[in-house]
């Protein structure tokens, strides 16, 4: 009752420079929050008479909006999907090099190799894909549809520069890599050390104690850092940008010269000379893509909290 | 009778019993490779292809070497080593795969890049008039500078100040919130962030072909901020709470605490995390080309007109190649050498900063 | 300089949880008091009330009052920035300022309050309150050298310096002694001793050898079991505590038959 009182009067008694401070903090908290209504909001309202455009402004053969986004949309996909499809299995492999084989003073130093390849702009891989990767991986991509054109991946006509979804997904691939084993890295080397030694001493060989310590301990986080990886790959413009030949359609072959475009390159590559409704168009996929990447960096951010409300790390 | 006991052979270590001797993995992947390597020796030379095929041997030498070790280890070992055996040779592999693009990478940025990087203009000139080869990236320097050292400005405070609440003063829902979408927010695309600039700047002051170097920094800044939180809050974390008790039992205000104790202590790990934050935005790309626009001129006001920045500078080289294509094609790839040395050098210098100036806590 | 404490029916919860129940004591002017029981008996949380340092904790909280020589510390609208000038406090690890010298730690209550002093004044403090610790002969040629290239027991008695230099009158130490060697507890030791003369001291400590050796009354606090609160059982003068309790529960804690 009194004490109540007591402390209210106590906490009035604050200093000047505490409450500037306080303050100021927490306005920079609050303005993160606001940037991020702001991009949602800005980019709705510039969206809207992309909603209600004629067929007459979509560049190409549309009759609305989402007859436009939708191949789009796809190649966003698929395209971050194979890139997944590559690098997961290769971050894990490295994560698990790094933290469970290499000598334990080399390994920090093996990390920082791997978290070069993060540094590389993207506008470098993109030269890197079109003027290295593709001509090199076009003879290969020639005996693939020569040998497994029955495969209806492989399908032919075989591209001829080698500027296919294929070789944008090994970019795409290469660039989601550091990301994706940086997390599985650190969850990784967060194994309780107990639990290794206690499969240790069963006699385990080092895979079987990876196979019953590391890898169910640290599952939830290979999955959000591959959701990581997919935002980071859906959203990546340049090097698809540069490396493609797009054509857009909903197309599942990988080799050929018609591929289907992502919403990011299709916005970098049509923006600079877009003009009246077609800003809004372009404008209205790049809320498409916001609210796609959001959703899979928010379902990975939940998965990651999860697991650490209950690893009891904090 | 028992002067006849059995000579037993040279006493054994049982512990060693069926094992495969030490070096046996190098020496099987050695042969796998030779094998293969005589393979393709022999149709090279009987003429189905022309010239020796060096990657297939290293690709098909590997496999075999994987199949190869398995299936020795299997019948020496048994099958539980033999699988160990096989997944430390598919891991050492997955971390030599990832190598192989970033030396191609640097090794063709490197040497496609040199001979414009090292032409006297390149660093003296912008592409004002210039047809052909000759000019240099001048302006684009400059406005990868301007740009890039406005979103610093705007980035670390409102990042730092962001992390201070984080760890000094948020508790409850607001603080887990604001820590929730500073995490979402990393996983912006960059090209939203420029589309953002874009629509906040076209509608303010109505104009729907703005450009402007401004407008890119505010869009870098909404990719850099997050990064800036994150990495400051962890080095923030990593203050001893004793030290902010120390200062409290001196009879120090929270705030002077905060700003004499707890930031001088974590400076060097926040200075770092602003230096791979900076190298993290400097080499985007897309933003840039939406709201800062490209421009063959010098333009030092970052309030009006295009701004040139070296990433779009390096695209619009490529996209847009002149008369002389080689020429453009060369200055693409210097400009891409010239952004890469600035990322690693920041990153060197962040490491460095890190390691030497970082105080010694604890004992 | 030193002060008399009063302390009247202190409860201390952290939120909803009662950690600390019904203290009542008072602590003359110029004395060491001495805190034992068993861990988690209360002992600290109940030191840190004496400067408010509980507030740092989220949720900790105090009903009751604290008087120093009249002054209720919970009284409202108290400064608890004051209440720690002259409440001073040494903690269980030695925990200098790693971006300070040895000189700067010293000053380290004045410098970062912004005050400033004339550097001569500053000389002379820092001289002052390190031989006031009995560690000026071992640092005086390295004032300019960090803080953490001491060791570990001349880091505690660097804070302890640092402590002195706010002028203080009373210094409160949680385990100062409990992450140092024998020879290292020995100089403190020492060191509380002549510190008595200015200052009132209150000494938390799991050593009771050490609690016999440098205090004059003694404080013994014990739980019920764990989820109850930690109480006050006994308050004496160090001998009778240690030669002639009146309660069973001391006798067996300071006999060592628990704890």
């Amino acid at each position: 009752m009194t004490t109540a009182v007591d402390r209210i009067a106590i906490k009035a008694k604050e200093r000047p420079g505490d409450r500037i401070f306080s303050t100021a903090t927490l306005v920079a908290g609050g303005l993160i929050l606001g940037v991020l209504a702001a991009v949602a909001a800005f980019l709705l309202i510039q969206s809207i008479p992309a909603f209600v455009a004629e067929p007459d402004d979509f560049k190409g053969d549309f009759t609305n909006f989402w007859s436009y986004v939708a191949p789009l949309a796809f190649g966003t996909l698929w395209s971050a999907f194979l890139a997944l499809l590559m690098a997961i299995p290769v971050a894990i492999g490295i994560a698990l090099f790094i933290s469970h084989y290499a000598p334990r003073k080399l390994a920090a130093g093996l990390g920082y190799i791997i978290d070069l390849l993060a540094a590389v702009p993207s506008v470098v891989f993109g030269l890197w894909g079109i003027g290295v990767l593709a001509p090199m991986l076009q003879p290969f991509y020639a005996n693939l549809v020569e040998w497994f054109g029955w495969f209806p991946l492989f399908a032919g006509p075989v591209s001829g520069t080698g500027r296919t979804i294929f070789t944008v997904a090994i970019v795409l691939a290469v660039m989601v890599l550091p990301i994706i084993t940086a997390i599985c890295r650190e969850i990784f080397l967060q194994t309780p050390v107990l639990y290794e030694e206690a499969s240790l001493a069963l006699g385990a060989t080092r895979w079987e104690m990876i196979t019953m310590a590391v890898l169910p301990f640290g599952r939830a986080g290979i999955i959000s850092a591959a959701m990581l990886g997919l935002g980071r790959a859906l959203g990546e413009t340049m090097a698809v940008a540069m490396v493609l030949s797009p054509s857009p359609q909903i197309l599942f072959q990988l080799l050929t010269s018609q591929n289907p475009t992502t919403i990011a390159a299709n916005i970098a590559l049509n923006f600079p000379e877009a003009h009246g409704v077609g800003v809004n168009i372009l404008l209205a996929t790049g809320l498409m893509l916001f609210v796609i990447t959001l959703i899979v960096n928010m379902i990975a951010r939940l998965i990651i909290n999860r697991r650490k409300a209950f690893s009891g790390a904090n | 009778m028992s002067t006849t006991l059995t000579v037993s052979a040279p006493v054994t270590n049982s512990l060693t019993a069926g094992k495969l001797p030490k070096n046996s993995s190098l020496m099987v992947l050695l042969a796998s490779w030779l094998v293969v390597a005589a393979f393709f020796l022999v149709i090279n030379l009987a003429g189905v292809t022309d010239g020796f095929n060096w990657a297939g041997t290293l690709f098909f030498g590997t496999v075999l070497y994987c199949i190869a070790l398995f299936l020795f280890s299997y019948f020496v070992e048994g099958i539980r080593r033999a699988k160990d055996r096989l997944v430390t040779a598919l891991v050492t592999i997955a971390f030599v795969v990832a190598l192989i693009p970033l030396i191609s990478l640097v090794g063709t940025t490197v040497i496609n890049g040199l001979p414009a990087f090292l032409t006297p203009t390149f660093f003296t000139e912008s592409q004002r008039n210039v047809v052909g080869a000759g000019g240099g990236a001048l302006h684009a320097i400059v406005g990868t500078l301007f740009v890039t050292g406005l979103a610093t400005l705007i980035s670390v405070p409102i990042g730092l100040l962001t992390a201070i609440y984080l760890t000094e003063y948020g508790i409850g829902r607001l603080a887990k919130g604001i820590t929730f979408f500073v995490d979402v927010m990393t996983g912006i695309p960059s090209i939203v962030a420029g589309l953002f600039a874009y629509a906040l700047f076209s509608l303010l002051f109505d104009d729907p072909g703005i450009r402007f170097g401004f407008g890119g920094s505010i869009a870098l800044s909404v990719l850099m901020i997050p990064v800036v939180v994150r990495s400051s809050e962890e080095m923030l974390k990593l203050v001893p709470n004793e030290l902010r008790e120390a200062a409290y039992a001196l009879g120090v205000p929270k705030w002077l605490t905060i700003v004499k104790v707890v930031l001088p202590t974590a400076l060097a790990g926040i200075v770092t995390g602003v230096m791979i934050s900076i190298s993290r935005v400097i080499g985007e790309t897309a933003p840039l080309l939406i709201i800062a626009g490209f421009t063959a001129s010098m333009n030092y006001d970052l309030f009006s007109e295009r701004m040139m920045t070296l990433p779009v500078f390096v695209y619009n080289q490529y996209a847009s190649q002149g008369t002389d294509a080689q020429a453009y094609v060369d200055r693409a790839w210097a400009g891409a050498l010239t952004l890469i040395l600035i990322v690693m050098l920041l990153n060197l210098a962040a490491r460095l900063i890190a390691r030497v100036f970082s105080p010694k806590l604890g004992r | 300089m030193s002060k008399r404490i009063e302390v009247n029916d202190l409860d201390v919860y952290y939120s909803k949880f009662l950690a600390v129940e019904g203290v009542s004591l008072t602590i003359e002017p110029r004395t060491v008091t001495a805190l034992i029981g068993p861990s988690g008996c209360g002992k600290s949380t109940f030191l840190r009330t004496l400067n408010r340092m509980h507030e740092v904790i989220p949720g900790a909280r105090v009903d009751g009052e604290v008087l120093i020589d009249g002054n209720n510390l919970y009284g409202p609208g108290v400064d608890p920035v004051l209440v720690r000038r002259q409440v001073g406090m040494v903690f269980q690890r030695p925990n200098p300022f790693p971006t300070m010298s040895i000189g700067d730690n010293v000053l380290a209550g004045v410098k970062l309050n912004n005050r400033r002093m004339p550097k001569s004044e500053g000389d002379d403090l820092i001289e002052k309150s390190l031989r006031g610790a009995n560690l000026w002969n071992e640092v005086k040629d390295r004032l300019d050298k960090p803080g953490s290239s001491l060791s570990g027991g001349q880091q505690q008695r660097l804070c302890i310096a640092r402590a002195i230099a706010v002028q203080p009158d009373v210094i409160l130490m949680d385990e100062p002694c409990s992450a140092l060697d024998p020879i290292s507890t020995l100089a403190i030791e020492d060191l509380i001793e002549e510190m008595k003369t200015d200052f009132t001291i209150v000494i938390v400590t799991h050593n009771m050898q050490q609690a016999s050796r440098v205090s004059d009354r003694t404080a013994f606090f014990n739980i019920a079991g764990t989820g109850k609160p930690g109480k006050l059982i006994e308050y004496d003068d160090t001998t009778t505590i240690f030669s002639n309790p009146t309660v069973q529960a001391t006798e067996d804690y300071v006999s060592g038959r628990f704890g």
